[in-house]
C-alpha cells in the first residue's frame, strides 16, 4: 500500500517505527484519493475495519453527484484542499503539555477558566486532531467516556464499530461519504445507562490552516434513562482561501434518555460548513438540537432526528446570521415513524447587507404514526433591502390522526421599536442590536451562560456598522 | 417662578405626517418651565398625540414649520436619543413590545445612556439599588422588570412601566401623552400619585406636559396651565379652572367661545378674557 510517498518519506522505515518528532507537523499532500485515505488510516494505525469503511465511504463519495437543490456548491475544488493534518503526534494529557502556540491559542478562547468553572472535560480540536482532553474523575467512575474519536477506535473498538455508521452511512449524501472516508477527530461519548451527567460536556474546535479541511467525527450513545449535553463551540481566524468543513454527528438515544447537543458556529466567512448531524431517538427518549450559525460562507445543515418508538420527542432550535457574502441554508429534520412521538422546530434567521439565511425543513410523519405532534415555526428577520430569506418548510403527511402546526413571519426592524428604545437614550445602532438579540432570545435562553453570552457578542460584532 | 426663561419654547410648530400633504400640527406655541405642570386637552384627531412624537423627534412625523428650543437648544437637529439623553422623556400612549429585551437589562441600558456612560453600563449593583428604590416608591411589582419589554402587559401595566421608566432616567421635561388612556378609575388614581410622587420628589427640576382627552386624570394631578388643542394649534389657555369648564361646556362650548373671540378679533394676537388666553390666528 505504501505507493504514495508526498513528502519524500521513506514509508518503510516508517514502518519499521519511524515516529515523529513531538512538534513535527504533518501535512499530506492536497487532493483526494484512495492513497490519501489509506495514508490517513495508516498513519492513524487504525484496524483494517475502519480502513476498509474509509475506501469504502470514498467509492461512494466519488459516485454521488452533488446536491442539486440549495446553496451553489460547484465552486468547491475537492483536489485544492488538504484532508488531513496532524498537529502533534501524540495526545496532551494536561494542558501543561500542550504546544506553547496551541496553548495560547486556547488561552485566548478562555478554555482553562472555563474548565475551572464549568467544564467537566475539554476536547480540543486544534486543526485536524484532538489534542487535548480531559474529563472529571467522577464521571470516569460512572462509566462515561468522553474522549475523540481516534482514541475512540483504539480504545473502544467494539462500541465504536458497533455504533460508527449507522446513523448516518456514508451513502446518505455526498459530504456524509467524504467525511467517512477522511474523518479525523471528533468527539466519542458513551453514558451508561441512568448515568445523568448533570455539568455539559464541551469541546471547542478551530482550523487553522489555509485550506484545511476539517472533517471530525462525533459519535454518542445515550443508554436508556440517561441524560447528556454536549456543547460545541467554534471560532476560527480569517482566512485568504476557501475551506471546507465537512462533520458528521451520529447520535444513538435509547429509551428513556435524553441528550441535547448545542452548537455555536462562528466560522470565518470563507468557509464551507456542510455538515451531517443526525439522532435516533427510541421509546420516550427525547433528542434536542440548539444549533446557531454565525459564520462561513454557505452553511448548510439540517440536525435530524428519526423518532423510531413510541413516545420518543425531538426539539430542534436554530438560529442563523447571514451577512454580506453569506449563505445560510440551515434547517431540521423530523421522521416520525412510530405512534405518539413528538416534535417541535423554531427557526429563527436574521439576514443583512446582502446575506440571505432561512430555513429548509422537513417532517415526516409515516402511515402508522397515529396521535403524533409536530410544531414548526420559522421566523426571519431581515435588516435591509439587500437581503433575503428563504423559507422552504416541507411536510410529508401520510396519517391522518396527527396534529401539525406551521407558522412563518418575515419581519423587518421596525421604525417604531427603534423610535422606542432610542426615545429612551439609547443609540441607534445599539437599539438595533437590542430587537436583534431579542428576536434570537427564545434560543439564546436555551444556550449555557458563557454561549449565550459569546452569542450575543458575536452578534453585535456582526451588526457593527449596520446603522449608516 | 415665571421670571426665568423657560426650559421648552415651541413657536409656531407645524408638522405632517410624511406620505400626506395635510398638516396636522398647523402653528403650536408653547413654554414650559421646570417645576410646571401643563395639562394639554382636546378631542380626538386635534393633533395632541403628534405634538408629543414631533417633540421626541419620531421620524413618522416631517416638520413643515416652526422652530423648538429646549434648555436653549435648537431640539429639531437632535436625534431622538439625543433627546433623551438631554432629560426629554416621553410616557407613549401605545407603548411597543420588543420582543425578547429583558425589561431590567433595557433598564439598565436606558439610565446608563441617560446618565453619560460611554461603551460600559452602569455597575449592577447601583442600577439595582435605583431600580428597587424607583420600584418601591412607584409601588410596583417587582416582576414586572423581569419580563419582556411591554410584552403581554395589560393596558395598565404599560401605562406604569412608562412612568417606571420615567423614575428611573429622571427627565427634565416629561411629555405624558394620554397616560389616562384605556384604565380604569383605580388605575387612572394610582397612575397619577406614580406622577405627582415624581413631580415632588424631583423638587422644581421637573417639568410635565401631560396630554389628556379626559379630565378626570386632573382630579389627582393638580396643572398649573391648561391648554386647549383644537384641529392643530392651542387656541385657549389657562388655569386649572379651565379644565372644570371644559367638563361643562365640552370641546364644542370652547369652540364656539374661541370662534366668537376670533371673529371679534383682527390680526394675530393673544386675547385675554375671563382669566383665559385666546391664541388667535386667521
Amino acid at each position: 500500500m505504501a505507493t504514495a510517498n508526498p513528502l519524500g518519506i521513506d514509508l518503510d522505515q516508517y514502518q519499521w517505527g519511524f515516529r515523529m518528532p513531538e512538534n513535527y507537523v504533518f501535512k499530506s499532500r492536497k487532493g483526494l484519493s484512495r492513497e490519501v485515505v489509506e495514508e490517513i488510516s495508516y498513519l492513524k494505525g487504525e484496524p483494517d475495519w475502519m480502513r476498509a469503511f474509509r475506501l469504502h465511504s470514498l467509492e461512494v463519495f466519488f459516485k454521488k453527484p452533488l446536491p442539486t437543490w440549495g446553496p451553489d456548491l460547484s465552486v468547491i475544488d475537492f483536489d485544492d484542499i488538504y484532508y488531513y493534518i496532524k498537529p502533534t503526534d501524540r495526545q496532551a494529557r494536561s494542558w501543561d503539555e500542550l504546544p506553547q502556540e496551541i496553548r495560547d491559542t486556547y488561552e485566548r478562547l478562555g478554555i482553562p477558566e472555563a474548565e475551572r468553572k464549568f467544564l467537566a472535560g475539554v476536547g480540543a480540536q486544534y486543526e485536524s486532531e484532538v489534542v487535548y482532553h480531559s474529563l472529571k474523575e467522577e464521571w470516569e467512575k460512572l462509566g462515561v467516556i468522553f474522549v475523540d474519536t481516534d482514541t475512540a477506535v483504539k480504545q473502544y473498538p467494539d462500541l465504536v464499530r458497533e455504533y460508527f455508521g449507522t446513523v448516518v452511512p456514508p451513502e446518505d449524501n455526498k459530504f456524509a461519504a467524504l467525511n467517512s472516508a477522511v474523518w479525523s477527530g471528533g468527539s466519542f461519548i458513551y453514558v451508561p445507562e441512568g448515568v445523568k451527567v448533570e455539568i455539559p460536556l464541551q469541546a471547542y474546535f478551530r482550523i487553522n490552516a489555509e485550506n484545511v479541511g476539517q472533517f471530525e467525527r462525533t459519535l454518542i450513545i445515550v443508554e436508556p434513562g440517561a441524560y447528556v449535553h454536549y456543547v460545541e463551540g467554534c471560532t476560527a481566524p480569517i482566512y485568504t482561501t476557501d475551506s471546507l468543513h465537512s462533520a458528521v454527528v451520529e447520535i444513538i438515544v435509547k429509551e428513556g434518555a435524553r441528550c441535547r447537543y448545542t452548537t455555536i458556529q462562528n466560522w470565518s466567512k470563507n468557509v464551507y460548513n456542510l455538515v451531517t448531524k443526525r439522532a435516533v431517538a427510541y421509546r420516550d427518549a427525547t433528542m434536542e438540537w440548539v444549533d446557531g450559525n454565525l459564520g462561513s460562507k454557505i452553511t448548510m445543515k439540517y440536525p435530524s432526528v428519526y423518532l423510531v418508538e413510541p413516545g420518543a420527542k425531538a426539539e430542534i432550535l436554530s438560529v442563523a446570521f447571514a451577512g454580506a457574502g453569506q449563505h445560510q441554508d440551515p434547517g431540521g429534520k423530523v421522521i416520525h415513524a412510530a405512534p405518539y412521538t413528538q416534535s417541535s422546530i423554531v427557526s429563527k434567521s436574521i439576514s443583512k447587507d446582502g446575506g440571505r439565511a432561512g430555513y429548509r425543513g422537513l417532517v415526516k410523519v409515516y402511515k402508522g404514526a397515529r396521535g403524533s405532534k409536530c410544531a414548526v415555526r420559522c421566523d426571519a428577520l431581515i435588516l435591509d433591502d439587500r437581503s433575503r430569506s428563504d423559507t422552504y418548510p416541507t411536510m410529508e403527511i401520510d396519517e391522518e390522526d396527527v396534529q401539525i402546526t406551521h407558522e412563518a413571519t418575515v419581519s423587518k426592524v421596525s421604525d417604531e421599536q427603534l423610535f422606542y428604545l432610542m426615545s429612551r437614550g439609547i443609540q441607534e445602532d445599539e437599539a438595533m442590536n437590542m430587537i436583534v438579540r431579542g428576536f434570537i432570545e427564545p434560543i439564546a435562553k436555551e444556550l449555557p451562560l458563557e454561549y449565550a453570552v459569546e452569542l450575543n457578542r458575536l452578534i453585535a460584532l456582526e451588526m457593527e456598522g449596520s446603522v449608516g | 417662578m415665571n421670571e426665568r426663561a423657560p426650559d421648552l419654547v415651541i413657536r409656531n410648530l407645524r408638522a405632517k405626517v410624511e406620505d400626506l400633504d395635510r398638516e396636522i400640527l398647523k402653528g403650536v406655541n408653547l413654554e414650559v418651565r421646570k417645576g410646571e405642570i401643563h395639562a394639554i386637552m382636546g378631542p380626538n384627531g386635534s393633533g395632541k398625540s403628534t405634538l408629543a412624537n414631533v417633540l421626541m423627534g419620531n421620524p413618522f412625523y416631517v416638520i413643515t414649520g416652526g422652530e423648538v428650543l429646549y434648555k436653549g437648544r435648537d431640539l429639531l437637529e437632535m436625534s431622538p436619543d439625543e433627546r433623551a439623553r438631554e432629560g426629554l422623556f416621553i410616557a407613549f400612549q401605545y407603548p411597543v413590545a420588543i420582543p425578547g429585551v429583558n425589561f431590567a437589562s433595557f433598564l439598565r441600558t436606558a439610565l446608563s445612556a441617560r446618565r453619560g456612560y460611554q461603551n460600559e453600563l452602569i455597575p449592577v449593583a447601583e442600577f439595582q439599588k435605583i431600580l428597587r428604590e424607583k420600584l418601591d416608591l412607584l409601588k410596583l411589582d417587582p416582576s414586572i422588570v423581569t419580563r419582556y419589554v411591554n410584552e403581554g402587559f395589560s393596558g395598565g401595566e404599560k401605562k406604569r412601566a412608562e412612568i417606571l421608566q420615567m423614575a428611573v432616567l429622571e427627565p427634565e421635561m416629561a411629555i405624558l401623552d394620554e397616560t389616562d388612556s384605556g384604565l380604569d378609575i383605580d388605575a387612572v388614581k394610582v397612575v397619577a400619585e406614580n406622577v405627582n410622587q415624581l413631580f415632588d420628589k424631583a423638587a422644581g427640576n421637573l417639568g410635565i406636559v401631560l396630554i389628556t382627552h379626559y379630565s378626570r386624570i386632573l382630579q389627582y394631578i393638580r396643572p398649573h396651565h391648561v391648554h386647549v388643542m383644537l384641529d392643530g394649534r392651542i387656541v385657549i389657555s389657562g388655569g386649572p379652572e379651565l379644565a372644570e369648564e371644559l367638563e361643562q361646556t365640552g370641546y364644542e362650548g370652547l369652540q364656539a367661545q374661541f370662534a366668537e373671540v376670533a371673529a371679534a378679533t383682527p390680526g394675530d394676537q393673544p386675547v385675554r378674557r375671563a382669566g383665559k388666553v385666546f391664541w388667535v390666528a386667521h
